[in-house]
């Protein structure tokens, strides 16, 4: 899922400074699960930007509402009045959320509450931790299913580093070695000589590096195409 | 310049010709500083300069911005001392590396390492971006290819004179998992490194167990294996590499001498402490050099006395490997002379 985190407040704030009317929009799918911007958050939210602008003097009508899915425009379609009705949606989607309501209401002012973190998963309550980095050519089949784009800080493909000790990576003890996680699962299958050969340099073309990307599949367009 | 002149050469360096020639080599290091003041260089390189066979220039050590290892290195040759370039893959991606490459060896430089680089977040500018295009595994293949095969990394012909250097690697025989060392160790020969210089070692018997994995992966007849050696300042240094650093391996009974070297000097004297904890620190350097010099394998040592540089001459001489010598420069091709 993405995983995101809420702005802090004071951010929120000056962001939504000028504007009366605030529609505070959730969504119902990642950041629902991973407790950032689904309805109950969203709900808060409104209630902690209303009593704000009252304190400030400048009571602000914030409403909220929540959509199952931020990233596709029909969900939005449903919420139409609403969003077009506000002077400033901030949206609590991630940030895909936030560019699908800009993109489907050119005329409205929307602004990020979240920060859009990573793609990741809970590893227990109250945790979570990024996995994949969406590098546009998955090679887990040769890290036995351990991302070393994601989960290494320096991305090596021919790791590990020489600061990698009893576990942990150099630049923190909190958090795992990518490249000792490869070789102790790889080790414990009998595996070991997917990383004896050299790793190519990446093609991170393929990446975010190569530009925005893009997927088109021929096979659906003309699928619908021929529905129509 | 081309690699046919050679005699079998891959570079030609300093550096090169001293370990071919059989001898225990000798290199150091030599932190740039932080400021565009190329004295500091020149001061250092006199320090240096006669008592080891080349000194490594360091790339934004610990990731603090300093002069860059190419410009300080232009200055060293000035100077007499071969530099040894480092270049980690920590902020230049593979264009960057490779024009950097092409102006080093046009300066004349003929030795560079490839290293991966510290995190961005031990240094000076925690909040930029980091690269790692190729780490260095790929990096060193990337500098052989553009030597042997005369192309750079995208498979494009090089149509001038090829960038030639004596290619070096870093190992770090104390970096976990330990058994997988000697391993990742390989796939830098497998790349095409021509020399290693290891992390600093203090645990002599842990090393030498590493370099016994290494022969029997037949490492070390196809690559220089140069140990690293570090002169310890005081007792406090001993402690920090070893609750402090990353992939150190500190024994006590190293902090526990250094401890002991100022004991009965007056606490007040600080001269004096500083005095006495540095010349065990040599003490034990020199110590430490003899008994690597012993392990099969190990064909010299890099010194690395950071700030320190007047060390240098301290552990060369003490453990006899003074004066450097002087290999014959490389023989004309039409000499008749073959090299492997
Ligand atoms: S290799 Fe790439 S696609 Fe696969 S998990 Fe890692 S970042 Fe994601
Ligand atoms: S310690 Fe491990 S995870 Fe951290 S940078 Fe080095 S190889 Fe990557």
């Amino acid at each position: 899922m993405i995983v995101a985190e809420q702005k802090p407040l004071d951010e929120i704030k000056g962001l939504i400074a000028e504007a009366e009317k605030v529609l505070v929009l959730g969504c119902g799918t990642c950041v629902t699960v991973c407790f950032a911007g689904g309805e109950k958050e969203a709900g808060i939210l409104a209630t902690s930007l209303r009593m704000a602008s009252k304190i400030d003097g400048q009571p602000k009508d914030v409403t909220h509402t929540t959509v199952q899915r931020q990233c596709e425009w029909e969900y939005l379609d449903a919420v139409a009045d609403q969003i077009r009705e506000a002077d400033i949606v901030v949206s609590v989607g991630c940030g895909i959320g936030v560019q699908a309501v800009v993109e489907r209401f050119p005329e409205v002012w929307v602004v990020p509450g979240l920060n859009t973190s990573f793609m990741g998963l809970p590893t227990e309550q109250g945790v979570w931790e990024e996995r994949c980095a969406a590098c546009g050519s998955c090679i887990l089949g040769l890290t036995g299913g351990i991302c070393p784009i994601a989960r290494c800080a320096k991305q090596l493909l021919n790791g590990p580093c020489g600061g990698s000790q009893n576990g942990v990576c150099e630049i923190s003890k909190e958090l795992p070695c990518a490249w000792q996680l490869i070789y102790d699962r790889l080790k414990s299958q009998n595996r070991l000589h997917l990383i004896t050969q050299i790793q190519p340099p990446k093609d991170w073309s393929k990446s975010r590096d190569g530009g925005p990307r893009r997927i088109t599949r021929e096979d659906l367009r003309l699928a619908a195409e021929a529905s129509e | 310049m081309s690699g046919e002149h050679l005699n079998g050469y891959k570079a030609g360096s300093h550096l090169e010709r001293v370990l071919r020639a059989g001898h225990f080599a000798v290199t150091a290091e030599l932190g740039p500083p932080q400021a565009a003041d190329g004295d500091v260089i020149r001061k250092k390189a006199a320090l240096l300069k006669g008592y080891c066979d080349a000194a490594n220039i360091t790339d934004n050590q610990t990731a603090i911005v300093r002069m860059s290892s190419i410009g300080a290195g232009a200055i060293a040759l000035q100077e007499g001392l071969e530099p040894v370039i480092q270049m980690t893959c920590r902020d230049r991606n593979r264009l960057a590396m490779q024009s950097d490459l092409l102006g080093a060896s046009a300066l004349g430089m003929r030795n560079v390492l490839c290293l991966t680089g510290d995190h961005q977040s031990f240094g000076n500018h925690p909040t930029a971006k980091n690269v790692h295009d190729l780490d260095s595994v790929q990096l060193v293949q990337m500098v052989v290819g553009m030597r042997d095969k005369k192309a750079f990394q995208c498979g494009e012909e090089i149509k001038g004179a090829e960038p030639r250097f004596f290619v070096g690697a870093a190992a770090n025989p104390f970096g976990d998992p330990f058994e997988w060392r000697p391993y990742r160790l390989g796939k830098k020969v497998e790349a095409g490194a021509d020399f290693i210089q290891t992390q600093l070692i203090y645990n002599i018997e842990r090393f030498a167990e590493f370099m016994e994995n290494v022969r029997r992966l037949g490492l070390h007849q196809r690559v220089y294996l140069l140990a690293g050696i570090g002169p310890l300042k005081s007792p406090g240094m001993a402690k920090y590499m070893r609750d402090q650093v990353p992939g150190m391996d500190m024994p006590n009974e190293l902090v526990d001498r250094m401890t002991q070297a100022a004991e009965g000097i007056d606490k007040e004297d600080k001269k004096a402490r500083a005095a006495a904890w540095r010349d065990e620190g040599v003490r034990i350097a020199i110590e430490q050099i003899n008994q690597l010099r012993k392990i099969e394998g190990v064909a010299g040592v890099h010194i690395m006395a950071i700030e320190w540089e007047e060390a240098v001459k301290l552990l060369v001489e003490g453990a006899g490997l003074y004066p450097r010598p002087e290999p014959a420069s490389i023989p004309e091709a039409d000499a008749g002379l073959t090299h492997e």
